[in-house]
């Protein structure tokens, strides 16, 4: 018998932190965990994952991402929602694990991500598409602007999702930013194969940042926001960035 | 940008090309606003169309189609365009389509050409060719015609003087066709051109052109235009000469319903060419040309055919809808990917068109934001082969160079749960004599040596924090089980 969260089945989440937010963001990863049991979930973490292939596979190293597609079936089999802070990582997922079954000519492996991908969720995506939420009763008093990344919103279709839940955060000053759709440079390895254009990139994107007078700029993805950071702090702005799980989490008590 | 043409066999990399195509201040003023104001002509027409989804499917599946059976309907061209009059040429590569059309302007007696603006002819650098056989040609796009006057290279495949704007083309017009007195209107300009141009029309009795489409159940032959320049080109000479990459051939006249509602709309933001002009064969005692030759084209195209995943290429209808909306073109403009094909079509076209010889840096000068497939009337999946090529440019590099071994490394590590715990807390002592602590206690790095100091050189990296969170979860877990069980 399942149990319910006021008349909602309460699901047994699996955490896929990532590589990158593991080694370099555990606060994101804490703040998942956070808003998810609030929300009367229950989380685990299959210790055995690392990371998701992204890297690799799209810097042209495929022979070294494919090992890691059945390193994330085993670990991840049978969960009832796998949840990602992170829209590139499940872009790769979605977009390339089931060519990636079909290259290793592997049938049951392919039968199996088949089965697992419709239960893998970029963390917003989990809390807007299959819970149906939007106010999960967070609080933030500060001035913010979204980031889209690209993955999230072109290959996930996030749509204004991130957005509603940003909205419904109490004490929230939230402001749109210029450009929403455009790139803010950091592309994975092109940021420092093509450090240059990277950089004139990112300064478009730090100038709509500063423009919209926020405190913080927030997105799915500590990818963009590690790279967005790097230069926020370089040219001493003082605005900060931050992960949306980590303003879901916030609350009256922690704050 | 000097008179030499772009060439990729020669031309540097693109990082280093765009390092010098981003110092051009007004360079990149120019192509900002030119993509702005083309993406936003874009948008409002794309908009306004219902079934504009439905449309960029059925172009996927024509063009889809075509490429499966490209043998077929090549044929059936050849066979359609020969009943109606035309002489139909093949050419295996760019060196015997320049001889071609060489060899019949010179058999005609002709020393000079008018030409239609055309990225096939701009590929195989046919003005040269022309040249060094003694035949001027006369560029009639007036954005051909400012790349021609200023010794310059195009830019963008639709709009090939995208980075100019009106001031530096007044100053080429004025030097150039020697006026003095030039004013910088729009309708100075084009007055100017104008006058340039038709005495050209009238005098020169060849046309030399290139294809938006090949109609295989006709043998006709598809230009589409905004200034009415390419029709003078197609209806006053006495011989045309057209040049067409084999990829630009289409099954059926009733295609071009789909195609045409596509490529305006998605090239200039407008909902139909002002000139749409399609010739089939010649009339000898009618109007037009009395002589009609195609040259069809491969130049690598049949390679791309034989991969199936780089394949999706060649159903680029170019319309340049990618160029206006990748924000690495807006950065660094079209000279930068030292090609006529520029922008995200030309960092996938151009490396297949050398076979995978030059062009290796083209396929990662991507964000892989996916601006250009969102875009793409035919959906060309671009994000996708440039993954594709960039496997293809690591295999070529071997394992043996830094960042191969790098990424190999990773990949052992990324493999063992122990590994990665050890590369964490080896990652953590490495970065720490490169750490200074800010006034909250945050550490930051600003300076990495090697292959990531292209990060330090406008960013900061915050430094490793003390606990991963897979150590944060495994000592929450052991201290809810010393403790008392929830539930």
């Amino acid at each position: 018998m399942s149990r319910q969260i006021s008349g909602r089945p309460v699901l047994r989440v699996s955490l896929f932190i990532t590589c990158y937010n593991d080694t370099l963001f555990p606060n994101t990863g804490k703040a998942v965990v956070r808003v998810l049991e609030r929300l009367g979930h229950t989380v685990d973490f299959p210790a055995g994952q690392t990371c998701c292939g992204q890297m690799h596979w799209n810097t042209g190293y495929q022979a070294e991402a494919l090992p890691l597609l059945s390193r994330f079936v085993e670990q991840f089999r049978g969960a009832e929602a796998v949840v990602v802070p992170s829209s590139s990582c499940v872009a790769m997922m979605r977009d390339h694990y089931p060519k990636m079954a079909e290259e290793l000519a592997d049938v049951k492996l392919k039968a199996e991500v088949a089965e697992l991908l419709p239960n893998v969720y970029e963390f917003s995506e989990f809390l807007t598409k299959r819970l149906g939420l939007e106010d999960v009763g967070a609080y933030y008093p500060h001035r913010v602007t979204y980031h889209a990344s690209c993955h999230g919103l072109r290959n996930l279709g996030l749509g204004d999702g991130p957005q509603r839940l940003l909205k419904a955060v109490r004490g929230i000053d939230l402001v749109e930013i210029a450009g929403l759709e455009q790139c803010c440079g950091f592309g994975g390895t092109f940021a420092v194969k093509n450090a240059e254009v990277s950089s004139a990139m990112l300064a478009e994107k730090t100038t709509a940042i500063l423009n919209t007078k926020a405190e913080a700029c927030t997105a799915c993805d500590n990818s963009c926001l590690m790279h967005i950071q790097g230069a926020l702090h370089r040219q001493r702005t003082g605005v900060q960035t931050v992960h949306l799980a980590e303003i879901l989490a916030g609350d009256e008590v922690g704050a | 940008m000097s008179g030499t043409a772009l060439d990729p066999r020669t031309a540097p990399t693109f990082p280093m090309a765009a390092l010098t195509a981003m110092g051009d201040t007004q360079l990149r003023k120019n192509v900002r606003h030119a993509t702005d104001v083309i993406q936003a002509k874009r948008a409002r027409v794309v908009n306004e169309m219902p079934d504009w989804q439905a449309l960029r499917e059925s172009g996927k599946q024509i063009r889809q189609h075509t490429m499966e059976h490209l043998d077929y309907y090549l044929e059936e061209f050849e066979k359609n365009c020969t009943a109606a009059g035309g002489v139909v040429h093949w050419a295996r590569d760019a060196a015997e389509a320049r001889q071609i059309i060489v060899t019949l302007v010179k058999g005609l007696g002709a020393t000079e050409v008018i030409k239609i603006k055309s990225m096939t002819t701009e590929e195989i650098q046919l003005n040269t060719a022309l040249e060094a056989a003694g035949v001027h040609a006369y560029e009639t796009d007036l954005a051909e015609l400012i790349i021609q006057l200023g010794h310059d290279q195009p830019s963008h495949i639709v709009v090939p003087a995208l980075h100019k704007n009106r001031q530096q083309i007044r100053e080429i017009f004025k030097r150039e066709m020697n006026l003095p007195e030039l004013g910088e209107s729009p309708q100075d300009l084009a007055d100017a051109a104008r006058t340039f141009l038709r005495e050209k029309f009238l005098r020169v009795k060849t046309g030399v052109s290139g294809a938006n489409f090949l109609i295989a159940e006709t043998g006709g032959v598809c230009v589409v235009e905004s200034e009415g320049n390419g029709r003078m080109c197609l209806t006053l000479p006495e011989t045309l000469i057209t040049v067409a990459g084999i990829d630009k051939v289409v099954p059926r006249f009733a295609d071009l319903e789909v195609l045409l509602q596509l490529l305006p709309r998605s090239a200039t933001g407008e909902r139909m060419n002002p000139y749409n002009s399609v010739w089939t064969g010649v009339d000898v005692n009618g109007d037009g040309p009395k002589a009609f030759h195609v040259i069809l084209m491969d130049n690598a195209r049949t390679e791309i055919l034989g991969d199936l995943e780089g394949r999706q290429t060649l159903n680029c209808i170019r319309c340049g809808a990618c160029q206006n909306a990748c924000p690495v073109y807006r950065q660094t403009g079209g000279h930068a990917y030292g090609s006529v094909y520029a922008g995200p079509i030309g960092a996938i076209l151009t490396p297949q068109l050398q076979q995978m010889h030059h062009s290796q840096s083209l396929p990662y000068a991507s964000s892989l934001c996916g601006a250009c497939y969102e875009v793409c009337p035919v959906k060309i999946n671009i994000p996708e082969v440039l993954i594709h090529l960039r496997n293809k440019v690591v295999k070529q590099n071997g394992m043996l160079n830094p960042e191969a071994l790098a990424m190999r490394m990773m990949g052992i590590i990324f493999k063992s749960e122990g590994k990665f715990r050890a590369a964490q807390r080896l990652g953590r002592m490495a970065e720490a004599p490169l750490v200074r602590k800010d006034g909250r206690g945050q550490g930051w790095i600003g300076w990495l040596p090697g292959l990531l100091g292209g990060w330090t050189q406008v960013r900061d990296l915050q430094s490793m924090p003390e606990e991963t969170f897979r150590d944060w979860w495994e000592k929450r877990e052991s201290s809810k089980k010393q403790g008392v069980p929830r539930g």
